[in-house]
């Protein structure tokens, strides 16, 4: 059920007149979320900073295929959100099957970027990578900041696709409206965004 | 519309079953008495807490009834072991500074009294909402569980330094499940604060009623929402903080624990962690936090000062709104000087002493507002604005001690003395209890419907207040001879001559507690046989005050609310309500 029928249900939409700054409760609400949420991005990210500048032997371990693989992840990744913003654009306009169409180009790049994702960290645990373990003799805090820092993302992008995918059943059953994709749409991007920061600061910054 | 009204209308009536009308309600109200009576209990466990540490200063051989049934291995014989007062320590602040002063005076109040106070028939998202009082109540029984575990609770205090907290069984009693179950517990509560201040910032921004503007919301709404963004904010970063300790401790990672470590004669696998990166983490959540507990206190006394002295704030409502704006951005600035001696570079203590002292100002700015605002009013001695006296008192009594704390030459002597802790109980803990308590008076008539006895209420604040005084002002000065904190006993070094002074805090803190029954007595006697109250018995202008007490279930009975007034339209002898279209008295 959505909040907004929730709120329906306990009779208290009627008391209340149009938001005066016309930002819709839903989407105020995930945009406060996403203030709290790039803090704590941030806080890892800092944590990543302070373990890299206080390592004597932090090492450059990727070499480059596995920033090409970066690459493809980035590009998958950023198209994803030109696939959303089309999908919002469509059910704006009222165009079911399109939006049906974008919705499912967003969510099947969401689902590619995982899976490249998930294929290379098994390859680097196939190479002896771990949360403590370094097979280059460099800091073990490589793969502590590494895993912990995308683990987080992938753990979002993987969120969001489940989310993506409960929003564009509800949106073809009538349950869900344009706002609702709109919303999913806010969070999507943002996900996008943070991939902005991780990749140059996890990939890049560590090629060989 | 009408419609949609008639629509809503047939939705209209409240939950009539039991639990989903007082167990798993969606109801702001509910929500807000299930998160101050939480607050309750978990007051009276922390102060328990506190009255075996004290019997353990003033008579270190006492032994204390039940403690050695609760812990045959931490306090054998009912003497609590030095490592068991740590975890009593750990406790009590988890607790208190948690459990009670983060929940009651934001979660508690600020869920009854926020979507009445706009005009808005519940909070934004009430789904949301539920969740995160059920979230808080899981995170309490996990908090209160490490007691009953064979282990013992966590002896790192409430903030759990690595690498004390991040080895594991290795350093002692409790660091083991104990301190799992401790960082569950407080990634929980985050979780929980951050629902609640998503709900509150988009209810206050979104669900104003019609003329409701920002100039004309009551005071406490202002602090509530303020404290919304920098819970947001800090709460965000203790999460993470908190994901990161668990990964040392079970993930096998090594954030926090540097290499080469040695404790208890095992050297540790990790290396390369730094114990300042935790403490840079920390307290950028835990500054920050203070604020979270001072500035919803410092709203319930701007909202009730008004009321009791008959005449708006000095500054209106603009000074005090931005003292407290400029208090929560200021406090994500100074987390530092918790640091002065931790190894952080000196030039990095000046960075953070100057912020430090740069916040009193608009602490100072705030309190003497209200000190100010007592010139030439008629004041009304009721229990809640005797325990808004206390907080002015203790604020500044406890404030001063700050601008010796800030200053790194000084806190390089203080730190870690008892001066610290008598100061952050002042500060932080006793003024936030007043205001709390002010708050229960004050709203105990709306909230239950039925007035709280005046006589004992007055006897509480008295006895309180002068106890108060009694412990932590004694603390103060125990630090000034060099009484290290966390220590469990002063028995055999330079420390002995003071033993009377810690049995005279010892008892003075004993009968605190037992003033505190008082008050309980009051509570429970007042919310069953207590005269029925008025709808407004006050004479208070803000909306809560314009609907029945307890408010119908969806806040004003069908009706919608219109504002023509600020928050503080008191005269010697006349006040109008916020929705009165009466002229305005005091032109706010």
């Amino acid at each position: 059920m959505s909040e907004s029928e929730l709120t329906m249900s306990t009779g208290h939409e009627v008391l209340m007149e149009a938001s005066p700054y016309r930002i819709e409760k839903k989407k105020l609400g995930m945009w406060i979320f996403i203030v709290s949420d790039a803090c704590t991005f941030a806080t890892f990210l800092f944590g990543y900073g302070y373990m890299r500048v206080g390592s004597q032997n932090w090492g450059t371990p990727f070499d480059f295929p596995t920033i090409l693989n970066g690459i493809i992840m980035t590009f998958v990744l950023l198209s994803s959100s030109l696939t959303m913003l089309a999908a919002v654009r469509a059910t704006q306009a009222g165009q079911k099957p399109s939006a049906n169409k974008w919705l499912g180009l967003t969510i099947t790049l969401g689902t590619v970027f995982a899976i490249l994702h998930l294929r290379e960290w098994f390859k680097m645990f196939g190479e002896g990578w771990g949360l403590f373990s370094n097979p280059t003799g460099g800091a073990v805090q490589f793969g502590a900041c590494f895993f912990s820092v995308t683990g987080l993302h992938l753990a979002h992008v993987i969120s969001g696709v489940i989310a993506l995918l409960i929003i564009t059943r509800g949106y073809n059953r009538g349950r869900y409206d344009t706002s609702h994709v709109e919303t999913a749409g806010l969070y999507w991007h943002f996900v996008d965004l943070v991939w902005m920061f991780v990749f140059p600061m996890m990939y890049l910054m560590n090629a060989r | 519309m009408h419609d949609m009204s008639a629509h809503a209308a047939a939705h209209h009536a409240p939950p009539s079953g039991f639990i989903r009308k007082y167990v798993f309600s969606v109801d702001h109200k509910v929500i807000g008495i299930q998160y101050t009576t939480l607050s309750l209990v978990a007051a009276f466990i922390g102060m328990a807490l506190s009255w075996v540490m004290r019997i353990h200063l003033g008579w270190p051989a006492a032994s204390i009834p039940f403690l050695g049934t609760l812990s045959p291995n931490g306090a054998p014989g009912g003497v609590p072991t030095p490592e068991y007062y740590l975890s009593l320590m750990t406790m009590h602040g988890t607790i208190m500074a948690f459990f009670v002063l983060t929940a009651a005076p934001m979660a508690g109040y600020g869920n009854f009294m926020l979507p009445i106070q706009v005009g808005a028939a519940d909070m934004a998202f009430p789904r949301l909402n539920m969740a995160s009082f059920w979230v808080t109540f899981v995170g309490f029984v996990l908090a209160c569980a490490t007691f009953i575990i064979p282990d013992g609770p966590p002896i790192s205090g409430w903030t759990a330094y690595a690498p004390l907290s991040a080895v594991g069984q290795v350093a002692g009693p409790g660091q083991g499940r104990g301190q799992d179950l401790w960082v569950l517990s407080i990634a929980l509560f985050c979780v929980a604060s951050l629902l609640g201040a998503l709900n509150f910032i988009v209810t206050t921004i979104d669900l104003r009623t019609k003329g409701m503007t920002l100039s004309r919301l009551p005071l406490s709404t202002w602090a509530w929402f303020i404290n919304a963004w920098v819970s947001l904010l800090a709460f965000a970063v203790l999460l993470p903080t908190g994901l990161l300790l668990l990964l040392d401790r079970v993930g096998g990672t090594s954030f926090f624990i540097p290499g080469g470590l040695v404790v208890n004669d095992k050297l540790l696998p990790h290396s390369g962690g730094s114990p300042l990166l935790f403490q840079h983490l920390f307290w950028f959540f835990g500054h920050p936090e203070v604020y979270i507990i001072i500035l919803p206190a410092f709203g319930i006394v701007a909202h009730l000062m008004p009321t009791f002295t008959r005449k708006p704030l000095v500054g209106g409502w603009k000074v005090i709104t931005f003292a407290m704006i400029a208090i929560g951005s200021l406090s994500f600035l100074v987390w530092g000087h918790h640091m002065f001696v931790s190894g952080m570079s000196p030039s990095m203590a000046m960075v953070f002493s100057v912020p430090t002292l740069i916040i009193t100002i608009p602490s100072v700015i705030g309190v003497l507002v209200f000190a100010f605002s007592l010139y030439g009013a008629n004041i009304r001695f009721t229990t809640p604005m005797l325990f808004c006296l206390g907080f002015i008192s203790l604020f500044i009594s406890g404030g001063i001690g700050g601008f010796f704390l800030a200053q790194p030459a000084v806190d390089s002597y203080l730190h870690a003395t008892s001066f610290v802790v008598g100061h952050f109980h002042f500060t932080m803990g006793l003024s936030a209890i007043f205001a709390t308590f002010a708050g229960f008076y004050y709203w105990f008539p709306k909230m239950w419907g039925r007035m709280m006895n005046e006589t004992l209420g007055k006897v509480h604040f008295w006895l309180s207040f002068v106890l108060v005084y009694c412990v932590f002002m004694t603390m103060h000065l125990m630090g000034l001879t060099g009484a290290v904190r966390r220590y469990s006993s002063y028995v055999a070094d330079f420390m002995v001559p003071q033993i009377p002074t810690n049995r005279f805090m010892t008892v003075a803190a004993l009968l605190l507690g037992a003033t505190q029954f008082i008050f309980l007595y009051n509570a429970i006697w007042s919310r069953f046989k207590g005269p029925k109250a008025a709808d407004n018995p006050w004479g208070a202008t803000t909306l809560e005050w314009d609907t029945t007490s307890p408010p119908p279930f969806d806040n004003f009975g069908g009706r919608q609310m219109t504002i023509h007034h600020g928050p503080m339209e008191y005269d010697a002898d006349a006040f109008v309500m916020q929705t009165s279209p009466e002229k305005s008295i005091a032109g706010t």
